[in-house]
C-alpha cells in the first residue's frame, strides 16, 4: 500500500503527539502521584505507537512500545515516578522526536535506539528503580504507593474521624492467575461497603470494571470496624493474595498491619452504617464529575497556506465589487436591491474576519516546546531555572512563526547558560536559588514584541567591550561614545563570545549573531537592556507582514491615510488660536503636555484644495514617552485592515510603514508614526 | 536573448504611447488592467503614480510617459495599466493603449538605429519592422531602475 498520501498526516500527528506527551511529562514530573496524566501520556504513546507501526517505522513503534510499556507499569502502580525514569523517559521522547524528524526530513526513521530502549526495560523490570531511589517500590509490592487525596476528600477524612470513624487505606492485591479481576473486585467493594464507606480508589472504579490495572489496586474506606475485621473479610474474598491495610492520620498514614499470608477466618458482616450510606450518592456524583473533567480539544483539519492566501486574495475581489455595487445600489435608490446589498455588505464583513483570521496562530505553538528545553536545560548546567511563559496567545502570522523558533531557542540558552547564575552564586548575592527566565509576547503598534528576561547575572559593560577591542570589533574612539544599550548589543557582533569556558549550549560566539541576522532578515530587530547583577532582557521587535491591525482612518484633502491605533493617544479638535510656536516649531498644550505638530499635509506634500478650516483635527501619536499631534482634515472612522507592504519595487517610503486595501476597493497608506517621532 | 533567436518568432504585447507603438515580451506581461484608482504615494520619484490594488496585491504604477521624459497628458478611456514583472518586481505601467498580441519574426528585429525619435536609447533592446508599423522593443530591467 503506497503510503506516502499519508505520510504528511504522520508527521503532523506524531508532532502533536510527542508535544502532548512533552507536556504532560512535565506536569507528571509535577505531580508524581497523578494518574490522570499518565493515562494521556499513555494514550499519546499508544496512538503513536500504532501510527508507526502502520508506517512501517519499526524504530519508532518499537522504541513506543517499550516506553508503553514502562508508562503501564507507573500507571498500575508497580513502579513509581522518580527523577531517574523522567530523564530516560524524556529521553526516549528525544529520541521519538529525532526520529520523526527524521521521517519529515525524507529520512527512514532509523535510529539506534538499543541503549534507551535497554534503559525502559530495567526500569520496567522495575532494576533501574529500584537501584536508584525508590526503596518503596520493589517488584512484589504490591500496594507500596500511598494514594493522593484532593482537598475535598481530606475534608471527608478529617471529618469522618472528628465523629469517631477511622480512614483506612486498603490495598489489596489478586492472585496473578485470577481470571475474572472485575468480578473479584466487586466482591472486594461489595464487602468493604458493608463495613464501612468507600471514598476513593486507585485505578478508579471505572478503570477496575474494565480490568485496566494488572493485580493490585487501593481502596480508602471509612469505617469504624477494627481493622482486624475488614482484613479477615476481604480476604476471605477468593482469589486475593495479600490485603494490607494503611491508617490514614490527617495528611500521613502510618502501617498498622503488614501482608498477611492467605489467612481465612470466618467473619460476620456488620450492619451497614446507615448515615453514611446515604451520603454516597452525592459522593458518587462528584467522582463522577471529576472523571469527566476532560481537556476540550478544538476540532481541527489542516489546510495548505497558500489555498488560504488564494482566498484572502480572491476574497478582496469580492471585497472591490461589493464596494461598487454599493455605490451602484446607492445611485438607482431601489429598496429592494438596498436591502440585498447591506445583507451582503453584513455577511462578507463576517467573512472578512473569519479569513483574516485563518491565518494568524498563536505564538504557542512555538513556546510550548520551551518548558521542556528549559528543564533539559537547567539538568545539565546543574542550575536552578524557572520558566515563565507569559502571553502565549499572542497571535502572529504563520509565516513569522515558523522562523521565530531558532532565534528564540538560542536566546533561551542563552540566558540560562550565562545569565542565570548557579543556585550558590545566586544564595550568596541574596536570590532565590531558582533563576527565573520570563518569555512574554505581545501586541505593539504594527509590531509583535518577544521578550526575553532572566533575573541573572547581567552583562558585565567593561568586559564586553575589553573583548570587543581586543577582537577588533570597535575602535577605542568608538568605544568612548558608545551607550549602554550599544556596548550590549556588541554582545550580538559576529566573532564575538564573553564566556570564558565555552559551553556546548551556547556561547559558541556563532550563536547569538546569527539570532540577529534572523530575525532581521524577518524585517525585525533585537535589543538588549541590563543591569549587572540584576539580569538582562533581550526584546526582539517583529513586524506584522501580514497582520490585522486596527487603523484610525484618516482624510488628508482627498488623500485617506491609515494611522495604526497602536499608536494613537486619542484625538482632538483644537481651535487655530490655540495653536503655539516654539522656535520655528507649532505645537499645542495638551493636558498640560507641550506636543509638536506635524502637518500629514506637508509631510506628504498632498495636493492642497481646499480652504483652511477655522479647526485642526489632530490625533496624538505616540512612541514610547514621546508625543506628536499629527494634524489632518478629518477623522473617518475606526477599521481593522490587513497589512501589506507596498511591493518590491517601493521599498522604504519615508514615514510609511505598508498599505491596506479598504472595504471600497482602494489603497490606503499606512502611517508610520514611529519614523515621524525622533 | 537567446531565447529569442533560438524560436522563429517572439509572442509581444504592442502599446502605443503618443503616436509611437512598444513592445514587450508577452512572457513578462501578467495582464493588462484598465485604469483604476491610483493611490499616490509620497516622497517617491515623480514617475511613480502611486499603487493600485490588482486583486488584492499592493502594485506600484509607472507612468511610462513620464518615466520616458514625454509630454504629459490626461488619461482618456483608452488608458491601459499594463502588469508587468521581472525577477520578483511586480510594477503597472500606465500606457496610452493596448490591443495586440503579436508574433513577431526574429529576424524583423533589428538592433536599434543610431537616432531613434524621442526615446533615450537606454530603454531599448531592438526595433521590429512589421509590415508598414514599427514597434520599439522595451527593456523592463532599465524601465524599473
Amino acid at each position: 500500500m503506497d503510503m506516502n498520501q499519508y505520510l504528511e498526516i504522520f508527521i503532523d500527528e506524531s508532532k502533536e503527539h510527542l508535544q502532548a506527551m512533552n507536556e504532560h511529562l512535565l506536569q507528571l514530573e509535577k505531580e508524581p502521584n497523578n494518574i490522570t496524566i499518565v493515562n494521556e501520556i499513555f494514550r499519546s504513546a499508544h496512538t503513536l505507537k500504532g501510527m508507526s507501526a502502520t508506517m512501517g517505522y519499526e524504530d519508532l513503534a518499537n522504541l513506543t512500545h517499550k516506553l508503553e510499556n514502562v508508562l503501564d507499569a507507573i500507571r498500575n502502580q508497580q513502579i513509581s515516578v522518580t527523577l531517574a525514569i523522567m530523564d530516560t523517559v524524556f529521553s526516549s521522547v528525544d529520541d521519538l522526536e529525532a526520529m520523526v524528524e527524521d521521517i519529515a526530513a525524507g529520512g527512514d526513521g532509523k535510529r539506534d535506539v538499543a541503549a534507551i530502549v535497554q534503559k525502559l526495560l530495567l526500569i520496567e523490570q522495575g532494576e533501574a528503580a529500584a537501584a536508584i531511589d525508590v526503596p518503596e517500590a520493589p517488584a512484589d509490592a504490591a500496594a507500596g504507593n500511598s494514594l493522593q487525596y484532593d482537598e475535598f476528600e481530606w475534608t471527608v477524612i478529617d471529618q469522618s474521624k472528628e465523629q469517631g470513624f477511622t480512614c483506612l487505606e486498603v490495598a489489596v492485591s489478586l492472585r496473578a492467575d485470577c481470571v475474572l479481576k472485575a468480578a473479584r473486585v466487586f466482591m472486594v467493594f461489595k464487602v468493604l461497603e458493608k463495613c464501612g464507606e468507600v471514598i476513593k480508589s486507585v485505578p478508579s472504579s471505572d478503570q477496575l470494571e474494565e480490568e485496566k490495572f494488572d493485580e493490585t489496586f487501593t481502596v480508602t474506606l471509612i469505617t469504624q470496624e477494627p481493622v482486624e475485621d475488614i482484613q479477615a473479610k476481604t480476604k476471605k474474598v477468593s482469589e486475593v493474595e495479600h490485603v494490607r491495610i494503611t491508617e490514614i492520620v490527617s495528611g500521613t498514614q502510618e502501617e498498622i498491619k503488614t501482608p498477611v499470608q492467605r489467612a481465612v477466618p470466618e467473619a460476620k458482616q456488620t450492619n451497614p452504617v446507615l448515615e453514611k450510606e446515604t451520603i454516597q450518592p452525592a459522593e458518587e456524583e462528584k467522582r463522577a464529575a471529576k472523571s469527566s473533567k476532560q481537556p476540550v480539544s478544538n476540532k481541527t483539519i489542516r489546510v495548505n497556506i497558500e489555498r488560504l492566501d488564494i482566498l484572502m486574495n480572491l476574497f478582496e475581489e469580492l471585497v472591490i465589487d461589493r464596494g461598487r455595487l454599493e455605490s451602484i445600489s446607492a445611485e438607482l435608490n431601489h429598496s429592494e436591491l438596498n436591502e440585498t446589498v447591506e445583507h451582503m455588505s453584513r455577511i462578507s464583513g463576517d467573512l472578512q474576519n473569519i479569513i483574516l483570521n485563518m491565518r494568524m496562530v498563536p505564538v504557542e505553538t512555538v513556546f510550548n516546546r520551551f518548558p521542556k528545553l528549559v528543564r533539559q536545560l537547567s539538568r545539565d548546567l546543574n542550575k536552578q531555572i524557572n520558566l515563565e511563559i507569559i502571553g502565549a496567545e499572542t497571535e502572529l502570522d504563520r509565516t513569522v512563526i515558523d522562523e521565530i523558533g531558532d532565534p528564540l531557542v538560542h536566546l533561551l540558552r542563552n540566558a540560562g547558560d550565562h545569565g542565570i547564575e548557579m543556585p550558590e552564586a545566586r544564595l550568596a548575592k541574596g536570590k532565590p536559588a531558582e533563576g527565573t527566565i520570563k518569555l512574554k509576547a505581545y501586541h505593539s503598534g504594527n509590531h509583535v514584541f518577544i521578550e526575553i528576561e532572566d533575573d541573572g547575572a547581567g552583562i558585565n559593560k567593561e568586559r564586553v567591550l575589553k573583548k570587543a577591542l581586543d577582537k577588533g570589533i570597535v575602535t577605542e574612539e568608538q568605544a568612548l561614545g558608545m551607550t549602554d544599550r550599544q556596548i550590549f548589543e556588541l554582545i550580538m557582533a559576529s566573532g564575538f563570545s564573553t564566556a570564558e569556558v565555552i559551553s556546548d549550549l551556547s556561547g559558541r560566539g556563532v550563536g547569538l549573531d546569527v539570532v540577529k541576522t534572523t530575525i532581521e532578515s524577518l524585517g525585525g530587530s533585537i535589543t538588549i537592556d541590563s543591569v549587572e547583577g540584576s539580569g538582562s532582557v533581550f526584546s526582539i521587535q517583529l513586524p506584522l507582514t501580514l497582520s490585522i491591525i486596527s487603523v484610525m482612518l484618516v482624510e488628508v484633502e482627498k488623500e485617506k491615510y491609515a494611522i495604526p491605533l497602536s499608536s494613537i493617544i486619542e484625538t482632538a479638535i483644537v481651535k487655530k488660536e490655540e495653536v503655539l510656536n516654539a522656535h520655528n516649531q507649532q505645537v499645542i498644550d495638551f493636558r498640560g503636555k507641550v506636543v509638536p505638530l506635524l502637518f500629514l499635509e506637508d509631510i506628504f506634500s498632498v495636493p492642497h484644495q481646499e480652504e483652511d478650516d477655522r479647526f485642526y483635527s489632530i490625533v496624538i501619536v505616540r512612541k514610547g514617552e514621546k508625543m506628536a499631534g499629527l494634524v489632518v482634515d478629518s477623522f473617518i472612522g475606526q477599521q481593522e485592515v490587513v497589512l501589506k507592504s507596498l511591493g518590491n519595487y517601493l521599498s522604504n517610503v519615508f514615514a510609511i510603514s505598508g498599505a491596506t486595501i479598504l472595504g471600497d476597493g482602494q489603497v490606503a497608506l499606512i502611517v508610520d508614526c514611529n519614523a515621524l517621532i525622533k | 536573448m537567446s531565447e529569442i533567436h533560438a524560436s522563429t518568432t517572439v509572442k509581444v504585447i504592442a502599446f502605443q504611447l503618443i503616436d509611437k507603438e512598444y513592445a514587450l515580451p508577452v512572457h513578462q506581461v501578467y495582464s493588462i488592467e484598465k485604469l483604476m484608482h491610483i493611490t499616490r504615494v509620497p516622497g517617491t520619484v515623480s514617475f511613480v503614480k502611486g499603487v493600485i490594488n490588482l486583486r488584492g496585491v499592493v502594485t506600484p504604477i509607472i507612468d511610462l510617459r513620464s518615466r520616458f521624459g514625454l509630454s504629459d497628458e490626461q488619461y482618456d478611456d483608452s488608458t491601459r495599466i499594463i502588469i508587468a514583472a521581472l525577477d520578483n518586481i511586480e510594477v503597472g505601467l500606465i500606457v496610452d493603449g493596448a490591443n495586440d498580441v503579436l508574433d513577431i519574426p526574429v529576424d524583423a528585429i533589428e538592433p536599434q538605429p543610431e537616432v531613434v525619435g524621442s526615446l533615450g536609447d537606454e530603454y531599448i533592446t531592438g526595433v521590429a519592422k512589421l509590415d508598414k508599423r514599427l514597434l520599439i522593443m522595451l527593456s523592463l530591467q532599465k524601465i524599473f531602475k
